[in-house]
This record gives structure tokens, sequence and C-alpha cells, in this order.
């Protein structure tokens, strides 16, 4: 996306057509009985990269982990590990370590001993075990702790424990199954930033599962969203959220207002869309590859909106509406303008200044405005 | 005035436990003490003193003067009260052991069966117990005496060429006691271990645990309460268990709830029998306490 350059990030091998995926879901199906956890999936990750599967609950993102894991067989296709098939090769054996949505510390043993426990699994002698276990306890700020055990331990140390032990072997790849779920919310920011910085300090690839899109966005370098056992869009935040695929994606990532109209005037890099119900034409640049007369759908995010009490000159897109509600949440605004055929729109202003020059208030006629490269035109 | 009232209920209800066990368990408990430090009469009730209030105070020291410990050091100088209660132990230890390697297994396939199934498996583990425990070890009989079912089977099958002396064997006595306690032996074993976080298991196999190593560095201590709570609820019992060896052990077999028996209706010496159940009580004190300090420690685990 030419639009999106200024965003694009250092670390981008999946741009680079000679770089090699380290991980390759191919063709992978996975049936539950009848249920199709995984649907035909292809998608590659490469190495060092922090990747996050997305999706609400029963899309198939904890069953694609778990495979890579070892604990679910797919029922066709194949999983490559640098070059590797992972199929019939049991979890024990893989080169990869889980962090578990339970944490499931196990209970027995004291901290020291479960962050140890993968290690004396290896055969690693006694005095490295040690001081490996020393510098996970040192990572994750837990050194006093060291002779607890887990139920003596807080949600966010059990969690942090939890992380130690899992890359306290320094696995090629670490999966984590929704690692912050069951944190506070305050907790769980701080740690979402913890999370990418140990990433990047310690060079491994980070598989992500999360229901949560703020956390995806926060921490991966791709976000694959998933529905329905299958991927919608891979891409990285920026471009999931400013360059959706599909109307699902555009609503399942952030909020969205979603014009459904008809193409009536293409010309290059721009078209006009009748509004299906009426009440305005939107020009838009866009290059979708469309008909006139297609069913399209425009998606804007509340944030690319203007709202203000007369038209702006200048823009090409505005229409009129009423101030229905207001949300005022502090950095911000929500308003809900009701256009006149009945249809709410979302926009939201930054409150940038302390004082507001040009109050709206409750049942104002108020319009709403936006340009042409605001928003993107779905056909799907 | 509410309040009080509800402090006085709140007694009550605490005091209903403690009421049970004293009257239940202290008062009969006494009683028996009494009745073992007396000496043996050919009189109805078969001991002598036999002291009530109707001689008071004075009447009841007199009474208690008489009180000796003969009994109990007759019982240290005759083994057959000895070897009977080392032969209880070993008996019941070695059945509790078998049961507990039958019944885990077991225990372990109900937790990891289906959900759906599982109530339904519990049901067939309690189900021997709607039928009377005397029938069940009667059927044993059947099964186990020479021309029995089990041995017409494997003289059928040519396994064997003459019948196996199983009646009248321990082997017999462990049959029967295992097959009896089963289900006390299953039933906290699965509760532990169906509680348990199948996540635990995968998470050992993820650090590099075979699926066997797993199960010993993790399910098996884990579910040590289980094992405790099983092994005690069959030993206990089994220590003492009386119609199983005079059923199928026949008359060699020396076990202390058949002596105690025999020395009660036979011999008619109830201060004899009664200083055996003391002893038999004070021998069991040590597991039961043993027993609720595991329970204890796994609560103090969270486990």
């Amino acid at each position: 996306m030419k639009s999106l350059g200024s965003i694009r990030r250092s670390f981008a091998p999946w741009n680079d057509p000679a770089a090699k995926p380290y991980i390759s879901f191919r063709g992978v199906t996975k049936r539950f009985g009848d249920f199709v956890a995984v649907d035909d999936l292809s998608l590659d990750i490469y190495e060092r990269e922090f990747f996050a599967l997305l999706g609400a609950s029963g899309c198939g993102k904890t069953t694609l982990l778990r495979m890579l894991a070892g604990f679910e067989e797919p029922s066709s296709g194949q999983i490559l590990l640098d070059g590797q098939d992972l199929c019939g090769i049991p979890p024990h054996k893989r080169p990869v370590n889980m962090m578990f949505q339970s944490y499931a510390l196990f209970p027995h043993m004291t901290v020291e001993a479960n962050i140890a426990f993968g290690l004396k699994q290896d055969g690693m002698p006694k005095p490295d075990i040690e001081k490996r276990v020393g510098e996970m306890l040192r990572l994750v700020k837990l050194e006093q702790f060291a002779k607890r055990k887990p139920h003596q331990l807080s949600g966010g140390q059990r969690q942090r424990v939890a992380l130690a032990r899992s890359i306290a072997k320094r696995p090629k790849v670490l999966l984590l199954d929704e690692p912050l779920g069951a944190l506070d919310k305050k907790l769980r920011e701080e740690t979402q930033f913890e999370l990418t910085d140990l990433q990047y300090e310690l060079g491994m690839t980070f598989v992500i599962v999360t229901h949560d899109q703020e956390e995806a966005m926060t921490m991966a370098d791709r976000i694959a969203i998933m529905d329905k056992g299958k991927v919608l869009q891979v891409a990285t935040p920026a471009e999931i959220y400013e360059a959706p695929n599909s109307r699902y994606v555009a609503d399942f990532v952030g909020s969205v207002n979603m014009f459904e109209g008809k193409v009536a005037e293409r010309s290059a890099g721009s078209m006009r869309i009748a509004d299906a119900g009426g009440a305005l034409t939107i020009k838009a640049d866009n290059t979708a590859d469309v008909a006139n007369g297609d069913t399209v759908w425009f998606a804007i995010r509340p944030e690319k909106l203007r709202v203000s009490s007369k038209r702006p000159a200048d823009v090409p897109n505005a229409v009129e509406g009423e101030i229905w509600d207001i949300g005022y949440v502090g950095d911000m605004t929500i308003y809900h303008v009701k256009l006149d055929d009945g249809r709410i729109v979302k926009a939201s202003t930054v409150n940038s200044q302390r004082v507001v020059e040009d109050p709206l208030t409750w049942h104002d006629r108020a319009w709403i405005s936006f340009a042409a490269d605001a928003g993107v035109v779905l056909i799907r | 005035m509410g309040r009080l009232a509800t402090a006085i209920g709140s007694r009550l209800v605490i005091a209903v436990p403690y009421l049970w066990l004293l009257i239940f368990f202290l008062v009969p408990f006494i009683i028996v003490f009494k009745i073992s430090l007396s000496t043996t009469a050919i009189a109805m009730p078969p001991y002598t003193p036999t002291f009530g209030l109707e001689g008071g105070i004075s009447g009841l020291v007199e009474g208690l003067k008489e009180l000796s410990a003969d009994n109990y050091t007759w019982l240290l100088d005759d083994p057959l009260y000895i070897n009977a209660y080392i032969s209880s132990l070993v008996i019941a230890a070695v059945s509790t052991l078998i049961t507990l390697l039958v019944g885990y297994p077991i225990a372990y396939g109900m937790a990891r069966a289906p959900t759906a199934l599982r109530p339904v498996l519990v049901m067939l583990v309690i189900l021997p117990f709607w039928t009377s425990f005397l029938i069940r070890v009667y059927a044993w009989i059947g099964i186990l005496k020479p021309e029995g079912l089990l041995n017409q089977f494997l003289l059928f099958t040519g396994i064997i060429d003459s019948p196996l002396v199983i009646l009248n064997t321990t082997t017999a006595i462990y049959i029967g006691i295992v097959y009896s306690y089963l289900p006390f032996m299953v039933l906290p074993l699965y509760a532990t271990l169906e509680k348990m976080d199948y996540s635990l298991i995968e998470a050992a196999q993820d650090l590099g645990c075979p699926p066997l190593t797993a199960f010993w560095k993790i399910t098996f201590p884990l579910s040590l309460p289980g094992i405790t709570a099983g092994c005690m609820l069959v030993f206990i019992p089994a220590v003492g268990e009386f119609v199983i060896p005079d059923l199928l052990g026949g008359s060699q077999t020396l076990m202390i709830g058949k002596t105690l028996w025999n020395e009660f209706f036979s011999n008619r010496d109830w201060p004899v029998s009664s200083a055996v159940a003391i002893i038999l009580l004070l021998i069991l004190v040590v597991p039961i306490m043993f027993f609720q300090r595991a329970q204890a420690n796994a609560r103090e685990k969270g486990l």
C-alpha cells in the first residue's frame, strides 16, 4: 500500500521474496468429528517475527497453535518448521514451547523447580540449570520468590513464572495462548510492552493467540485475522487497521462506519459510490477492481470523520445529520450522528486542546465530512 | 435478643456432631474399655465387676479397685494374638497395595473418559453396593471352590489339568478384600484425578517429558492425596475384616477380626475380646492420624 509506506517497519521479511518462511502451514485442515476447526489454511511465519493469531472464540486460532505444539495433529496438510515436517513428531520432541492460558504451573513444585523442569528433562548439567534458572528469575523479576509454590503467588507473578518456564529452554518458537487473558487491564498493558521487549532481546519467534485486538495490535509484527477456520487477512497492525480487506476484518478490528452502495462512476484511481441510503455520493480514492453498478462497501474509521456545525468548504464528501449522542472519554469525544435516513454514524475527535471552541451539543444539526482517501472500498 | 438466639442456634448446630460422637463413639468406647479391665465370669453379663450407681459412690470406688490390666498382659503373653495382629496387618497391607494397583488404572481411565460417560462409569463402580456385602462374598465361594466357576472355566479351556485350590487360602482373602474394597480405592482416586488440570500434562510434555515420565512427575505426585485416602479407606477396615477371612479364608487363617469373634462368641470371654478390640483400635489410630495429616497437608497446598 503506497499510502502506508511511512509506517512500514524496517523488519519486514514477508515483503522480501528471497526470505524463507520459518513456520509454514500448507493446506492445513483440522476436523473434530463433523466440526471443521481449521479449514484448508496456509500461512507463513518468519524467523524472529512476533506473530498474532486474532479472532473471536471458536475461530480455530487455538487449534492452530496446538497443532504447532503437537497436541493436535492436522487432519490433512503439512506444518513445516525450518523446513522440517512436524507431523507425527510428539510434543516432547518439538523445538517449540508453549505458555498456557491457564499457565499450567505444576502446583507441587516451587517456582524454581517449575522453571528448571524442562532443563532437567533435557539432562542439562546441574550448575548450568541453576545458572539458567537464576537468569530466568532475574528476567521476570521474581528472584525473591524462587522457593514459593505457585499457589503462594499473585496472578501476575504466576504469569511470569509461566513465561520464564516456557522460555527457559530457549525454544526456537514460543507459543503463547492468551498469555495476558487472566490479568487485569493495567497489568496487561504493562506486560504487553514487556513481552515485546523480551521477544526482541531473546530473538525468538513468538506466535501468540488472542481475542483481544488491542493486545495483538500493540505487540505483533503481523496479525492474522481468523474466522471459521480460515485466515481472512495477514498484515501488519497498521495495514489491518487502515486497509482491511473485508468487512469482517474492518468490523472486527476497531470501530468502523460502513456505507453500502453501488459504483456510480469510475476514473483512474478514484470512483464515485452512490450510497444505498441515498444520503450522499461518496468520492473515494481506490484502485479496487470493480465495475460500474457493483455493490461495494465504503468503510471509514470514526477518527477519520470530521464533525462540524457548518459544511466545510473544499471537502469531497459531506453529509448532514443530527447529533444523537456524545460520549466524552477524556482523551477524545465520540459523536453519534443520526443521518436523516436514520442511520447512525460514529465520529471521534481527539481533545488536543483543553478548551473546545465549537461545542456541539445534543440535537444540534451537524455536518460530517471526510477526504476521498480517508476510507477503504471493500468488495466483500 | 435475636442475636443471642442466633448465637445459641449456631452453637447447637456445632453441638450436634459432637453429641453424636459422644453418644455413639465415646460412650461405647468407655464401656468396652471398662469391660477389657474386668475379669471373666460365668454370669450375665459374663464379667465382673459390674457396677452401677445402685452401690453409691463407695460401690463405684470398690468396683474401680477390682479393675486390672491382666487381659492386656494375657494378650502379650499368648503369641496367638500377636500373630493374629501381625497377620491382619500384613494381609491388609498387601491387599491394599493390590487394590491400589488394580484401582489406579480404573480411576485413571474413568477420569480420562469423555465427560458424558463419566457419571455412568461412577455408577458402575458403585453398582455392587446394591447387593448385600455378605451375598457378594458368598458368591465368591461359588466362584473359587474346587468345583467352582473359575476352575470349571480353566479346566474347560485347558489352561490347567487339575482344579486349583484357592478357597480357604490367603489368596482367597486377598481376592475377597480387593474385590470388596475396590470402590473405596477407585472413588477417591477418581475424584483427585478428575479434577486435575490436563494442561499440566500437556505442559510437561511440551517441556520435553515423554508421556510416561509426565505421568510419574506430574500425575502421580498430584494424585497422592487420592492415593492416601483410598489406601486408608481400604487398609483400616481390612485390618479388622471378619466376614471375608471367615467365609473365604477357612479355619487356618489368622486374622484379628476372626480371633475377636471367636473370643466373644465361642469362648464368651468378653473382657479378653474387649482388650483385643482396644488394641486393634490403638493400632489403627496411627494410620488414621497419618491420613488426617496427609489430608491437612493437601488442603494447605491447595490441591
